[in-house]
């Protein structure tokens, strides 16, 4: 049976922040299947390298809408390398932990911010990250 | 804030008279009822008239009950208890796709120990057809286990044309083909009589009808070759070893005899707020649609999957609310599997995690049902404005 969720994870739940679309984004990122029971589109807008605003949208469990309104929380005012430094362990951990069944909605953010980033870099420079691919689609996803 | 309870499907509160008269046997009448002496005796009568409470109950005679520890070990004493004590007969077992886990698993297992295991598909109301069941048959075939009433889209299934298909069937072969129903979701709900619905094997579980948790039986047609599935003891008519959980027996047969005096008015009046639920939910929030059979339904199950949105966000949100319910959603089934019910039924993977369910019971009122219908569609509103999916999906 699942663990119970930390007070962070249903504040968050609770009262989402950052939910919706932006208008003309820089980049948008999209993560995640009607399969697995979760999907994420993430929004940024960037000026001077830095990402100033950041919104989701989300279909999934309490876990997937948590970690959508942290991470978008997280990145707002970091520089795009900053921003890729956030890892999946590190949203988990600024919502007090997630149940071990949950870790991939965390998986599923960094990926979905990270699809942003490459989308605004692809428009920007005409290349994406270098050799990167969404982690959530490896692994025990392939089970489906 | 008063708190909702609509989960009963999922167990139920102990009556107040199943507690009071269960609780003599805790301190003051304690003795075993394989003891000879006074104290073992008065505890052997007390589990004897519970066994007649239950017999009653489902029209059984009194050595056809046997009780467990619950419906789950009736469930596995059942499909395992007829599997090695009939396997010179065949090996051949037929249940349904949409059974319990406690069925499907120990069928599992009899796989492994080279049983071979036909899982019938079901339709998109989640009825298996008789006719299917006649075809899988074979001259190996030893048991059929269907169960009476599905616990997530409370579907009752044709028990008793299944039945007469097997024992057509049976009479052909010249061997016995046994036939079992896990009747976890129905025993002390709707009418339930073995003879009736002409099973060789019943499962019940008592806190499913406001009994304690811990207790359950099996009913076990006299004449049924059936080995134990625990064994230690002489206890139950040799058949399921262990000191008799008398306190627990004693509360499920009390609770079997209350359910006998009130089966017909909890069932009318659970199948009108049932109704009322299921018609409000479908008008008031577009774009969901029933699970389940819409008739042939347990009175107290309500089952919809609201498109764009997943289950386990509107339990939670529910929570907030005070009101207590299920889904079929993979997120809180501690795997990433949605529920095989729902997918047996040819639902999509976003219908089946989209899945809620409302069981009803008797401490419901009609307010309860009205608070539901206020509160839940702004629920749906808030997820689905924060949904992917439902961009641009708003009208269709």
């Amino acid at each position: 049976m699942p663990e119970p969720y930390s007070e962070r994870v249903m504040d968050h739940f609770k009262n989402p922040r950052n939910v919706g679309e932006i208008e003309n984004p820089d980049g948008v990122g999209k993560i995640g299947n009607p399969v697995c029971g979760d999907i994420m589109e993430m929004y940024i807008k960037v000026k001077d390298n830095v990402i100033v605003d950041a919104k989701f949208k989300t279909f999934g469990c309490g876990a997937a809408i948590a970690t959508s309104s942290m991470i978008t929380e997280m990145v707002k005012g970091k520089t795009i390398e900053d921003a890729l430094k956030i890892s999946n362990k590190a949203v988990a951990e600024a919502l007090g932990g997630l149940p071990p069944v949950k870790m991939h909605c965390s998986v599923l953010g960094e990926d979905a911010l990270k699809s942003a980033i490459n989308d605004y870099l692809i428009k920007k420079t005409g290349k994406g990250l270098p050799g990167w691919k969404p982690r959530s689609e490896e692994g025990h996803h392939g089970k489906h | 804030m008063k708190k909702i309870y609509m989960d009963y499907a999922a167990t139920t509160p102990t009556h107040p008279d199943v507690l009071a008269a269960m609780q003599p046997y805790f301190c003051e009448k304690f003795g075993n009822p394989s003891s000879v002496h006074s104290f073992g005796r008065e505890t052997r009568a007390a589990v004897e008239n519970a066994r007649k409470q239950v017999a009653d109950l489902i029209g059984a005679k009194l050595k056809e009950i046997v009780f467990t520890s619950s419906g789950t070990e009736a469930n596995n004493f059942a499909i395992e208890g007829i599997a090695f004590a009939n396997e010179k007969v065949g090996n051949h077992i037929i249940t349904s796709k949409i059974e319990h886990h406690a069925i499907l698993e120990p069928c599992e297992f009899l796989e492994s120990k080279g049983f071979k295991i036909t899982y019938l598909p079901v339709d998109k109301y989640g009825l298996v057809d008789p006719k299917e069941v006649e075809r899988a048959i074979t001259d190996k075939t030893i048991l059929v286990s269907i169960m009476q009433a599905n616990n997530e889209i409370g579907t009752i299934e044709p028990i008793e044309e299944i039945s007469k298909v097997i024992k057509e069937a049976a009479s052909k072969l010249g061997h016995k083909v046994y036939f079992h129903t896990d009747a976890v979701q129905t025993v002390g709900q709707i009418e339930v009589n073995v003879d009736k619905l002409g099973v060789d094997l019943l499962s019940m579980s008592a806190h499913k009808f406001y009994g304690p948790k811990g207790v359950g039986a099996l009913y076990i047609r006299s004449g049924t070759r059936i080995v134990p599935f625990i064994r230690g003891g002489a206890q139950e008519n040799h058949r399921r070893a262990s000191t008799e959980n008398v306190v627990g027996i004693v509360g499920m047969g009390v609770a079997a005899e209350l359910a006998s005096k009130e089966l017909d008015s909890r069932e009318k009046e659970l199948i009108r707020l049932r109704d009322k639920l299921i018609k409000g939910l479908l008008a008031k929030i577009p774009q969901t649609s029933l699970n389940g059979h819409p008739t042939k339904r347990l009175p107290k199950n309500v089952n919809i999957s609201v498109k764009y949105i997943e289950g386990e966000s509107m339990l939670l949100n529910l929570d907030f609310e005070g009101i207590a319910a299920s889904t079929g959603s993979a997120c809180t089934s501690g795997s990433l599997e949605p529920s095989h019910v729902l997918m047996a039924l040819g639902l999509s993977h976003e219908g089946a995690h989209g899945s809620i369910r409302f069981s009803l019971g008797r401490l419901n009122t009609e307010e309860d049902v009205e608070k539901v219908l206020e509160v839940f569609p702004k629920i749906v509103e808030k997820l689905r404005s924060m949904s992917p999916l439902y961009k641009g999906k708003e009208e269709a």
